[in-house]
C-alpha cells in the first residue's frame, strides 16, 4: 500500500499539488485521472522521487520516504516498475537487453536463468520472437509491451504506468490494460496508472481519484462514476455524448458490472 | 548564476565519483566508451596531426631562411610546436567539438526520452552509471591518443620537408633530437589528463540537466562544446604557468 499525505509542490511561484492525500491499495489498479495539466505526472513522478515535493508525507508499506536515506530509497526503487509515457526503452540496447538491464544490475541470476526469465515476461505481455530487435524496430504498441515486461521482470510490489495507452489504438490499448491488470492480480502489486483515457478507466479501474487545478476532487470505483452528482467528474468523464448514453443507460439499470 | 552552475556541476561530480554499483557492468562500459570517444577519433586525429606538423614544419622553414640560421632548428621547432601546444591543446579541442557534442546529445536525448529517470527509478546511480565509464575512458585513453598525434604530427613534419626540399631529412631528424627534453612529453601528457576531464564531464553536465526537447539538446551541446574548450584554454595557462614558469 502508498499512502501519499497533503502533498505540495510549485513550479517558479505556481502551485502544482495543492495538498493532495490518497491511499493506493495493494493488488488494485488505481488510476489517478484528470485533464491535461491537473497535476497528474508531477504527482506521479513525486510519488516515483523523480519530483521532490515542498511538502508532504510518502510512505510505501509504513516506509516514509522523506525519512530514508540514498541508499533506503535505492532500496525501495528495485521494488518499482514503470512504465513511463514514451516508454523510455534504453534505444542502444535490444529488446532482450532492455528487460534484462535489471536482472544485471540488481541479480546474481546466471545468464540461462536471466534468459529464461526474459522470455517468460514476453510471454505474459505476449510478445515473443523480437528479442534480438532494437526498439526503434518495433511498433509503439509493442514498446510499450517491452516497457510493462521490463517493469516487472523483477516482480515489483509497486507497479507505475504513466498514461500507459497514450498513442495507441483502442484494440491494443484494452491488450495493454488487461495485461497491466492481470499482472496486478497475478503479482499481487499495488498499481498506479496515471490516464485520462475512458475505456481504461471502465476496463480496469478499481479506484479512481479525480485530480483537477492540483485538488483531489473525487475518489471512487468505476461504478461508483455513474452516480455521483460531482459536477467536475461528470464533467471529465462524460464530456462525450458516447459516455452521455453510457451513463443514461447504467443509471436507468441502476448498476454497472 | 555561475556560481550556482560550478556548485551544481561539482555536486554532480560526487555523484559520479561514487563506487559503481555493478564493477562488471562499469568494466564493460568502460571499453565500449574507449572504442565510441577514442578509436574512433584515431583517424581524424591522426589525419589533422600529420597535416598540421608538415604545415609547421612549411611555415617555420619559410621563417628561417636566413642561411646564417643552422636548418636543424626546423625540426626543433616542429617539435616543439607539436609537443608542447599542437597536441595537447588543440587536439583536445578539436576533441572537445567532436567527442564533447555526443556525450551532450546523447545523455541530453536520454533526458528527454525518460530513459535517465528510468534508470533513476530502478535504483541505478544514473551520474555514476552513464558518466563514469567515459570520464575513465577518456583520461586513460586520451593520452595514447595524444601520444599518436605527437609521433605523426612530427613524421608529418619530415615528410612533407622531405617532399618539397625544404628541409633535409638528416637535418630535420637531428632537428628533432636537438636538446630534446623528455618534461616536455610529461607536461603534455598531464595536461593532457586534465583536458580529458573536462572533455567527458562538461558535456555530460549540459546534457544530463538538459529541459525540454530536441532544440534544447542542439543548444546544450553547443554550449558543452564552449565551455569546454574555454575550460581547456583557461587551464592551459594555469597549467603551464605552473610547470613550465
Amino acid at each position: 500500500m502508498i499512502e501519499v499525505k497533503n502533498l505540495y509542490k510549485s513550479f517558479d511561484g505556481k502551485a502544482v499539488l495543492k495538498g493532495i492525500s490518497a491511499v493506493f491499495e495493494t493488488g488494485k489498479t488505481n488510476m489517478i485521472i484528470g485533464r491535461s495539466g491537473s497535476g497528474k505526472t508531477v504527482f506521479l513522478k513525486s510519488i516515483l522521487g523523480l519530483i521532490k515535493p515542498d511538502k508532504g508525507i510518502i510512505s510505501f508499506d509504513g516506509r516514509i520516504w522523506e525519512q530514508m536515506s540514498a541508499e533506503e530509497k535505492r532500496q525501495i526503487r528495485k521494488e518499482v516498475g514503470v512504465v513511463f509515457q514514451g516508454n523510455a526503452l534504453f534505444d542502444s540496447m535490444t529488446i532482450e537487453e532492455n528487460i534484462k538491464f535489471p536482472m544485471r544490475m540488481f541479480t546474481q541470476l546466471s545468464p540461462e536463468e536471466k534468459k529464461k526469465r526474459v522470455n517468460e515476461v514476453l510471454e505474459q505481455v505476449n510478445l515473443e520472437g523480437v528479442n534480438d530487435k532494437y526498439p526503434a524496430e518495433i511498433s509503439g504498441g509493442m514498446q510499450k509491451r517491452v516497457a510493462l515486461a521490463r517493469a516487472i521482470v523483477l516482480y515489483p510490489k509497486y507497479l507505475f504506468c504513466d498514461e500507459p495507452n497514450s498513442g495507441l489504438d483502442p484494440k491494443t490499448a484494452i491488450i495493454i490494460d488487461n495485461l497491466i491488470h492481470d499482472l496486478t492480480i497475478r503479482y499481487n502489486t499495488t498499481t498506479v496508472i496515471n490516464t485520462h483515457d475512458m475505456n481504461s478507466i471502465m476496463e480496469i479501474g478499481e479506484k479512481i481519484i479525480l485530480l483537477k487545478d492540483g485538488h483531489k476532487q473525487w475518489e471512487g470505483d468505476k461504478s461508483e462514476i455513474f452516480f455521483t452528482d460531482n459536477p467536475d467528474l461528470n464533467d471529465f468523464v462524460f464530456s462525450s455524448a458516447l459516455f452521455k448514453k453510457v451513463k443514461e443507460l447504467v443509471q436507468k439499470e441502476g448498476h454497472f458490472d | 548564476m555561475y556560481l550556482e552552475t560550478i556548485g551544481k556541476y561539482a555536486l554532480m561530480l560526487k555523484e559520479v565519483f561514487k563506487k559503481p554499483q555493478k564493477p562488471k557492468i562499469f568494466w564493460e562500459n568502460y571499453f565500449k566508451e574507449v572504442e565510441d570517444l577514442g578509436i574512433k577519433s584515431i583517424g581524424l586525429v591522426g589525419f589533422i596531426s600529420f597535416f598540421i606538423g608538415g604545415v609547421v614544419t612549411i611555415q617555420t622553414a619559410r621563417n628561417l631562411s636566413n642561411p646564417l640560421i643552422d636548418k636543424l632548428y626546423i625540426g626543433y621547432a616542429t617539435i616543439k610546436s607539436i609537443i608542447l601546444e599542437f597536441s595537447p591543446t588543440f587536439i583536445s579541442i578539436i576533441l572537445a567539438g567532436i567527442v564533447g557534442s555526443y556525450i551532450a546529445s546523447t545523455i541530453g536525448t536520454m533526458r528527454i526520452t525518460e530513459q535517465i529517470d528510468a534508470l533513476d527509478v530502478m535504483g541505478v546511480n544514473s551520474l555514476n552509471y552513464l558518466v563514469l565509464p567515459k570520464l575513465v575512458a577518456a583520461v586513460t585513453f586520451y593520452p595514447f591518443l595524444i601520444t599518436i598525434s605527437m609521433f605523426l604530427g612530427v613524421f608529418g613534419g619530415w615528410v612533407v620537408g622531405n617532399m618539397t626540399g625544404m628541409v633535409l631529412s638528416e637535418d630535420y631528424l637531428k632537428g628533432i633530437r636537438y636538446s630534446f627534453d623528455s618534461f616536455d612529453v610529461f607536461y603534455a601528457l598531464i595536461k593532457t589528463v586534465f583536458f580529458a576531464f573536462f572533455i567527458a564531464t562538461i558535456p555530460a553536465y549540459y546534457g544530463y540537466y538538459v529541459k525540454g526537447g530536441s532544440l534544447e539538446v542542439g543548444r546544450a551541446a553547443t554550449q558543452a562544446v564552449i565551455w569546454t574548450s574555454v575550460s581547456i584554454i583557461i587551464v592551459n595557462y594555469i597549467l603551464t604557468q605552473l610547470l613550465l614558469s
